[in-house]
């Protein structure tokens, strides 16, 4: 059979094609796929639901000229591709053993009541997504800590977490 | 040799091997068996199941056997306690989230696990914790899943990425989320996608269509041959109580190594389908009815002896073994006629004097991989013949550069270096120049090298990269067979063939197409080039209606080039007997006598496939209801004629008789040889027709295979244009298409295909849109419906 007639890369947006010709010119031409992460990566930055829809990762698929399921699997491998559409600001916990010892339980559960949301779950006005898993994110020393939007937290109290998350909700409305 | 050999030790006896081969190659060799899962001899080494840890004397910890070269001196335990231990821990670590639900698994009694497990396994687990499960995609008609058995092991994911050069399968999630599928809920679109069932060691990836059916132990395991596509594919064939249940590779490194086509694999489920007749049946006046064979069998003979022998017309499926092909056209010579043919969707028969002993491949299968260049002409090598799709595949993947001039940019399992698209007229154009550019001096009746008005630097490129290769090859297609300008096409590949050095072969478009010319299944020559007085070829035979037709296991609406015309042809005629596997309403319409005669797998026989070889099989399954097989109602036949030497005892006779007629033969290449009138070729003012067999309805076992009709490549029957010839046309908007030629019209789905040429309007045929139709090549008119 031949090959269809319109391509899966249309769809995507020019400024994301403008950062993974980026990427793709960093890596020698017989590398292509080496740009999948930052690709991906652009892509999730630049959706409205902030995830990777099985059409994007196909547009970027061939794009870069790999196979689909391909970059279904480096999209499904690490934590920070969204593979469902989120919330607009993303917290997450740390919750390994030097958090925990300091009280990342506790965090985890005052944000939940406080959310209304579980662990992996969005609020319903789309304005936060609470991360369902996160490993230490190499901030120990400021136990417990979160990470919101790229944006690390340390030394956290109930306090200081609802202080944070006022914070978003307010520059959200 | 022997001084590049290394000599080590294994569980104490010498064995010699290549320094570099993997242990687990050497052992095998040597007759001592490592137990493994991801390993496999086709496919790269993944070594990531752990389960082939053998001792290595002097090394601090076991070795995986399939990822362990060998070097000179080595002393390996196989069986030692730390190679057992370790194999013991990693089967227990298999075994943690393998649901153990052998009971209800069509793998159970022919499982790796399961034999794994049952020397290596404990007889109770010590995991207690809950299990994982793996929720199923349903990835298409031919696979089923059942992930939750898998372990890992990613042959299925290597498959795709190696073999089948379309990567389907892969690894989502990781660590203890890690799963094997599509991700997305998606049917596997390789031709090939049904060797995952092979290479899956476990219950995870098994035969849809046979799942459930019969346990391992209770079938019985016999070969025979694929007779789809010429290959000539190996297989088993497993039935249980004489039933078909499922199809199997068999081994033969020298034609499909442990590989099977999808089509070749699932097509058995056609041989049971509905329609299948079992009984013979007899037109009177007040409708069809069944009879008795003795009184089918009179009846054929009282009507085709009263007929004059030069009346009698024969259309013989190309499917047909050899030795229904050499009886049939023998009793057909007998009765007075040479209007035999099996060559059903072919239109150009200029040169038919001229061609080779058969039309084969002119070298063998295997011998594909090793082309340094080869360029396809008129052919969708991957659905045509999946296995030569394969070994070209693997010639690209050794360096060397495929190529193609095609009627569409069909799809290959891997980049072409080159790629023309073209009409009929102007892939001889293109030809032409390209014989030109290659330095072979052309008749002036195959010169159309200056009416080329494709893109010359493409011919360019494909002339350069031929001169610089060593080994390379042309090879005609079924698309270039079957069109109008066929003979061109063949005359200007045996003049680079005589003057350049580069080889050219004939990819097969059916099963027994090479055996249909030894066994002189033709109007022009009898059995292994015998000379006979020329009787008409397919095309006149149909043109007017004859007497009387005889026809084996044809449908002609879907087996013949000019659909409507065969059928108004067969209807025109006052006798037409039908010997088929099945009965239609559309068989019912024209024929006056059908007889039952086994399909597939019934019946013993012969295929020559497209290397030349005789490859011999016999019945697997039993025949349905009255079924007879094909020889053998021949043989009845020839002597109700009266005819003399049809006094066979077994197919195998039928065979050698006509192997002795073969035993003298010339020598003989693949090219066309002789003074031969081409044809002139026009201008292409119309709108024109262009088709290739959809193959997934190739013939009449096929085209009922259940599950293989599910695939998306089966319904494929959309017309394909341009969207500026749509454009031209005013019907860029339409969605569906009213297609004529002549009296005849069929709507159809259209798909826009850039790649389609200017001017022309691809349909595939053997589509029951194309059945409505006229002849496959030529004038068509299109409008919106
Ligand atoms: S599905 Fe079968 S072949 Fe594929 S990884 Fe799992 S066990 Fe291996
Ligand atoms: S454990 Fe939380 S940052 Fe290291
Ligand atoms: S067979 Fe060696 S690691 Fe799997």
């Amino acid at each position: 059979m031949a090959e269809s007639t319109t391509r899966k890369a249309d769809l995507l947006p020019a400024d994301v094609r403008g950062e993974i010709d980026h990427w793709l010119g960093r890596f020698p031409d017989d590398q292509r796929q080496s740009a999948v992460l930052g690709a991906l990566r652009s892509v999730q930055h630049h959706d409205p639901q902030h995830y990777l829809s099985t059409e994007m990762m196909d547009a970027v698929a061939d794009y870069i000229g790999m196979s689909e399921i391909a970059v279904y699997e480096v999209a499904s491998f690490y934590s920070m591709y969204n593979l469902e559409p989120v919330g607009k600001h993303e917290i997450s916990v740390c919750t390994n053993i030097s958090c925990m010892l300091r009280g990342s339980d506790e965090i985890v559960d005052h944000l939940e009541k406080k959310l209304d949301i579980k662990l992996g779950e969005s609020t319903t006005d789309g304005a936060i997504f609470l991360k369902k898993e996160e490993e230490c994110l190499a901030a120990c020393c400021g136990a417990p800590m979160m990470q919101v939007d790229h944006v690390y937290h340390e030394h956290l109290t109930i306090e200081k977490v609802d202080q944070i998350v006022d914070q978003l909700r307010g520059s959200h409305d | 040799m022997s001084d590049d050999l290394v000599t080590i030790e294994i569980d104490g006896k010498p064995v010699e091997a290549k320094p570099g081969t993997m242990l687990i190659e050497v052992a095998e060799a040597a007759g001592v068996t490592i137990p493994r899962f991801c390993y496999h001899k086709k496919l790269s080494v993944a070594a990531n199941c752990r389960m082939c840890m053998v001792e290595v004397e002097k090394a601090p910890k076991p070795l995986p056997a399939c990822a362990t070269p060998v070097n000179d001196g080595m002393k390996v335990h196989t069986s030692s306690k730390t190679a057992v231990d370790a194999q013991k821990g990693t089967m227990e670590f298999l075994l943690i989230n393998h649901p153990l639900d052998c009971p209800i698994c069509d793998q159970g009694g022919e499982c790796e696990l399961q034999d794994v497990a049952m020397g290596y396994g404990e007889g109770v687990s010590r995991y207690n914790e809950g299990k994982r499960v793996v929720m199923d995609k349903n990835i298409g008609p031919l696979v089923a899943t059942e992930m939750t058995r898998c372990i890992h092991c990613t042959r299925c994911v290597r498959f795709g990425e190696e073999i089948a050069g379309m990567r389907e399968l892969g690894a989502t999630g990781r660590g203890e989320n890690m799963e094997i599928g599509t991700y997305i809920e998606k049917s596997m679109a390789s031709e090939m996608s049904g060797n995952v069932i092979d290479l899956c060691p476990v219950g995870a990836l098994t035969a849809k269509p046979s799942r459930f059916a019969a346990r391992a132990w209770e079938m019985i395991e016999q070969p025979t041959v694929a007779p789809h596509d010429g290959v000539g594919s190996n297989l088993s064939v497993h039935t249980s109580n004489g039933e078909l249940v499922r199809v199997v590779p068999n081994e033969n490194e020298a034609i499909n190594e442990t590989w099977l086509s999808d089509r070749d694999r699932f097509s058995y489920e056609g041989v049971n389908a509905s329609d299948r007749l079992t009984k013979p049946m007899i037109k009177r006046e007040n409708g069809w009815r069944e009879c008795s064979w003795e009184t089918a069998l009179n009846e054929v003979t009282d009507n085709l002896v009263k007929i004059n022998g030069a009346d009698i017309s024969a259309l013989i499926s190309p499917t047909s073994t050899l030795e229904e092909m050499y009886l049939a056209q023998k009793y057909l010579r007998g009765l007075g006629s040479n209007s035999i043919d099996s060559r059903l969707r072919q239109v150009d028969f200029t040169d038919q004097d001229s061609m080779p002993l058969f039309p084969w491949l002119g070298c063998g299968v295997d011998d594909l991989e090793k082309l340094d260049a080869a360029v396809l002409i008129g052919s969708d090598a991957r659905m045509d013949h999946p296995i030569i799709a394969h070994r070209l595949r693997k010639a690209w993947l050794a360096g060397g550069k495929v190529m193609a001039i095609n009627p569409i940019a069909y799809k290959l399992n891997h980049d072409l270096h080159a790629m023309l698209t073209a009409s009929p007229a102007q892939m001889v154009s293109g030809l032409a120049l390209l014989a030109t550019k290659l330095g072979a001096k052309l008749p002036g009746s195959l010169d159309y090298a200056s009416s080329f008005k494709g893109d010359e630097a493409v011919v360019e490129s494909m002339a350069e990269t031929l001169k610089a290769a060593e080994n390379s090859m042309l090879l005609l297609g079924q698309y270039a067979m079957n069109s109008q300008y066929a003979s061109h096409l063949r005359g200007l590949l045996s003049q680079i063939e005589a003057h350049c050095n580069i080889k050219f072969g004939y990819l097969p478009d059916s099963g027994n197409t090479t055996g249909a010319w030894l066994a002189g299944c033709l109007p022009h020559r009898g059995p292994a080039l015998s000379a006979v007085t020329d009787g008409k070829h397919v095309v006149d035979m149909l043109a007017n209606s004859d007497k009387g037709y005889f026809l084996w296991n044809v449908e002609p609406e879907f087996d013949c080039a000019d659909p409507q015309r065969a059928l108004s042809a067969l209807q025109g005629a006052s006798f037409v007997v039908a010997a088929t596997s099945f009965a239609t309403d559309t068989m019912k319409s024209y024929a006056n006598v059908l007889l039952p005669i086994s399909a597939f797998s019934e019946s013993s026989g012969t295929l020559v496939n497209t290397n030349g070889a005789w490859q011999s099989f016999n019945a697997v399954s039993n025949a349905q209801g009255e079924a007879r097989p094909g020889w053998k109602v021949l043989r009845v036949l020839g002597n109700l004629a009266q005819q003399s030497g049809f006094d066979y005892t077994s197919s195998t006779q039928v065979r050698d008789e006509l192997k002795g007629m073969c035993t003298e033969l010339p020598a003989f290449s693949t090219a066309v040889t002789g003074e031969i009138k081409y044809a002139l070729i026009e201008d292409e003012p119309q709108l024109q027709r262009v088709s290739s067999t959809n193959n997934y309805r190739s013939d009449a076992v096929v085209r009922r295979a259940a599950a293989l009709q599910r695939t998306p490549e089966a319904e494929d029957s959309a017309v394909r244009m341009n969207s500026a010839e749509l454009a031209k046309l005013g019907l860029n908007e339409a969605s569906q298409l009213e297609l004529r030629q002549g009296m005849h019209t069929a709507s159809v789905e259209v798909v826009i295909d850039e790649t389609v040429p200017a001017g022309c309007l691809y349909l595939p045929a053997a589509t029951e849109a194309s059945a409505q139709l006229g002849t496959a090549f030529g004038n068509i008119e299109v409008k919106a419906s």
